[in-house]
């Protein structure tokens, strides 16, 4: 990870191993980072990071929980809370996400740091709630009205997802950003050991009183309500100094402008992906996937080595900004490229826009795709 | 966030020095650059402005630790840009939600939402009565001149049965909300209504909803001119403060008054806590 660390603080819970399950490791990287305040609505597959943070929140001083009385409250006092100054987050699944995306873009246009999991199932609506999918990667990215970028994790383990929600608070409070952790029901329920370290990287936030708020720096000082900075914030078009400028195009491009470029010219920051298996130049099929699809990439990655096949995988951690360099490069060094993934070709499409070649490996049943399975596409693929 | 400490008695005595709660007095509470006001001419809410700013003055609450939160509509505009401390202009429907989260987190914050009534009773409908029941120390105010102002003058929850508004272009036919009782049975501690032609109980009763300690409503009846009272034969400002003037009743009064007799009237003054 690139993330500069401002500080490093000491875990909360005592360095160790431990045997955990993703929603509560999520809940336990939040608290590591110094979460203080929580905002949910019950919904399955993600309601034991609310249960795990509530409890947690018992036995942590100075740190608010709240079940508010649905999810459009819950992501509106997130906002109002980050603004007072409290590093905070909420989490839901789909038929939620849904629910907040008016007030996720009001977090970006009002450059508001907070976290929002989606711990996916499957839909679309009510679905199936205790099924695994990843059918919200296009919506956690474009399902908010208007011009912006945002930055969306995956995790794939229970570790990683510890320490990815480490990082999505992170990203949030460096770039004054809405970040989302963009589970899904396999990973957040799945139990399996993790390893607490000594120190947790944390990003403090930068209030630098007497500057414009909205403006002028690419990632401008953020004080808290109570600063005496009187603040002006605004979900409407604003200046600077957050002044409404509903009618100016200048004011309107200005914003958008730096709005999306002070994510997309961090990318290297932001992006983070990592590769298994792919040592040759002359791959015979590089898999890319995210999320709990990853882990049966890899395993049939090992299954396909061991007959003799060189397949590698190509994991992505951050799905929006889009990792299309990596994509690009080790893309290029593999004869097919296949993108197994528990939706009809989100991430596909956009590796297509890289590698118009690349195959999907899909399933849509509620069900997660398994090693084998993607095993015998490969060897329909190859011929072998 | 000048001058707005709490008064001391030399202050309000000093020569030249203005009068608490006077035009003067309340003009420092305003950023300069905001002013004039986007209200029509005649418009309630700048009326209610003025209250609420007189209340605050009136209290020497400190200007710099108070928190206005609003939604969309003209109602929304009341503190947002006009008040010289920290202000929240947030998505419709949605204040009550984000200044819960403020408080929540900072007690210490003196948190005030301000909204009309398409955004605090319709589409926000849902965090008003939650929030009323948790009685969480917020004052919230609901500038309410039965209409969406600022969309144009379509028929809120609020507008009166038989108004006509470009949604109802034959008169309502949905009966309206009796705000004050519906904040009332949620289990809020502090609910009164006046209306901005009742210009003295309306401060007063804002004064004890920022006091009260849990959660505080003040109903506003406002005017809209321009999108209601010319749709309904009182485009005049003046005419529809003097139909306010007839049409309120306060609650005293209305205990020696028959069923018939309070027919079409609007009952005013402190339902709880007063
Ligand atoms: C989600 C959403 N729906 C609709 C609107 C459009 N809208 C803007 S203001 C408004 C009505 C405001 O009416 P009210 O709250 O009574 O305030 P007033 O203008 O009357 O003071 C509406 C419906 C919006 N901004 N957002
Ligand atoms: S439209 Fe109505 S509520 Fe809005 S400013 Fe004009 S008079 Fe006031
Ligand atoms: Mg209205």
């Amino acid at each position: 990870m690139t993330l500069e660390p401002r500080a490093s603080i000491p875990s909360v819970l005592k360095p160790g191993r431990y045997f955990m399950q993703g929603d509560e490791a999520c809940a336990e990287g939040a608290i590591a980072v110094g979460c203080n305040y929580y905002a949910g609505y019950p919904i399955t597959p993600a309601s034991e990071i609310m249960e795990h943070i509530c409890r947690r929140f018992a036995e942590c001083p100075g740190r608010v929980f709240v079940q508010m009385e649905d999810e459009i409250a819950s992501i509106a006092s997130v906002v109002g809370a980050s603004w007072a100054g409290a590093r905070a987050m909420t989490a839901t699944s789909g038929p939620g996400l849904s629910l907040m995306l008016e007030n996720i873009g009001y977090a970006i246009i009002t450059e508001t740091p907070c976290v929002v999991v989606d711990v996916q199932r499957a839909g679309p609506s009510t679905g199936q709630a205790t099924r695994p999918a990843q059918g919200d990667v296009m919506q956690a990215r474009w399902g908010a009205h208007g011009d912006y970028e945002i930055i969306v994790i995956s995790p794939w383990s229970v570790q990683d997802t510890y320490e990815q929600t480490i990082r999505a608070f992170n990203l949030a409070e460096r770039f004054r950003v809405p970040v989302i952790l963009l589970m899904d029901e396999a990973v957040g329920h799945l139990r399996e050991n993790i390893q607490i370290p000594e120190q947790t990287e944390y990003l403090t936030r930068f209030k630098g009183a007497g500057k414009p708020p909205f403006g002028q720096a690419e990632v401008p000082p953020m004080p808290s309500f109570g600063d005496g900075a009187s603040l002006l914030v605004t979900g409407s078009t604003h200046d600077g100094w957050g002044y409404r400028r509903t009618s100016s195009a200048e004011a309107q491009a200005t914003l958008v402008e730096r709005l999306t470029g002070k994510v997309l010219n961090h990318i290297p920051e932001i992006v983070c992906t990592r590769t298994h298996e792919c040592q040759e130049t002359d791959l015979d099929v590089l898999l890319v996937s995210y999320g709990f699809s990853a882990r049966s990439s890899l395993g049939a990655v090992r299954e396909a080595r061991a007959a003799g096949i060189r397949v590698g995988l190509l994991r992505l951690t951050t799905l929006w900004p889009f990792p299309s360099g990596a994509v690009r490069s080790v893309g290029r060094r593999a004869r097919l490229v296949m993108v197994p993934e528990m939706n009809r070709g989100q991430i596909l499409r956009e590796v297509q826009r890289v590698l118009p070649e690349a195959k999907g490996y899909n399933r849509t049943d509620g069900e997660v795709i398994t090693p084998p399975e993607i095993l015998s596409a490969i060897r329909g693929e190859v011929g072998r | 966030m000048t001058g707005c400490q709490p008064k001391g008695p030399e202050q309000e005595r000093g020569a030249g020095i203005e009068r608490t709660g006077s035009t003067t007095a309340i003009r420092r509470y305003l950023r300069p650059r905001a002013i004039p006001t986007p209200f029509c001419a005649g418009c309630g809410h700048g009326i209610l402005m003025g209250a609420i700013l007189r209340a605050v003055d009136g209290l020497g609450l400190d200007f710099s630790q108070m928190l206005f939160v609003s939604g969309i509509g003209c109602a929304g505009w009341i503190p947002s840009p006009h008040f010289d401390t920290d202000t929240l202009h947030v998505t419709h429907g949605r204040p009550v939600a984000f200044a819960t989260g403020a408080k929540l987190f900072n007690p210490a914050l003196k948190v005030v939402v301000i909204g009309g009534d398409g955004d605090i009773a319709s589409i926000g409908g849902n965090h008003l009565i939650h929030a009323a029941r948790r009685n969480i120390n917020l004052t919230v105010i609901c500038a309410n001149n039965q209409i969406y102002g600022m969309t144009g003058g379509q028929v809120t929850p609020t507008t009166p049965l038989g108004a006509r508004t470009l949604t109802t272009p034959y008169g309502n036919a949905e009966p309206a909300f009796d705000l004050a009782r519906l904040v009332v049975a949620a289990g809020a501690s502090y609910v009164a209504r006046y209306s901005v032609w009742h210009i003295r109980p309306l401060i007063r009763s804002i004064q004890k909803a920022l006091q009260n300690p849990g959660f505080s409503f003040v109903e506003a009846l406002s005017t809209c001119p321009t999108q209601y009272g010319r749709r309904n034969d009182n485009p005049s400002p003046l005419g529809m403060l003097q139909a306010f003037k007839e049409s309120c009743i306060t609650l005293e009064r209305s205990r020696t008054m028959s069923q018939e007799e309070l027919a079409g009237k609007t009952l005013i003054g402190e339902f709880v806590g007063g």
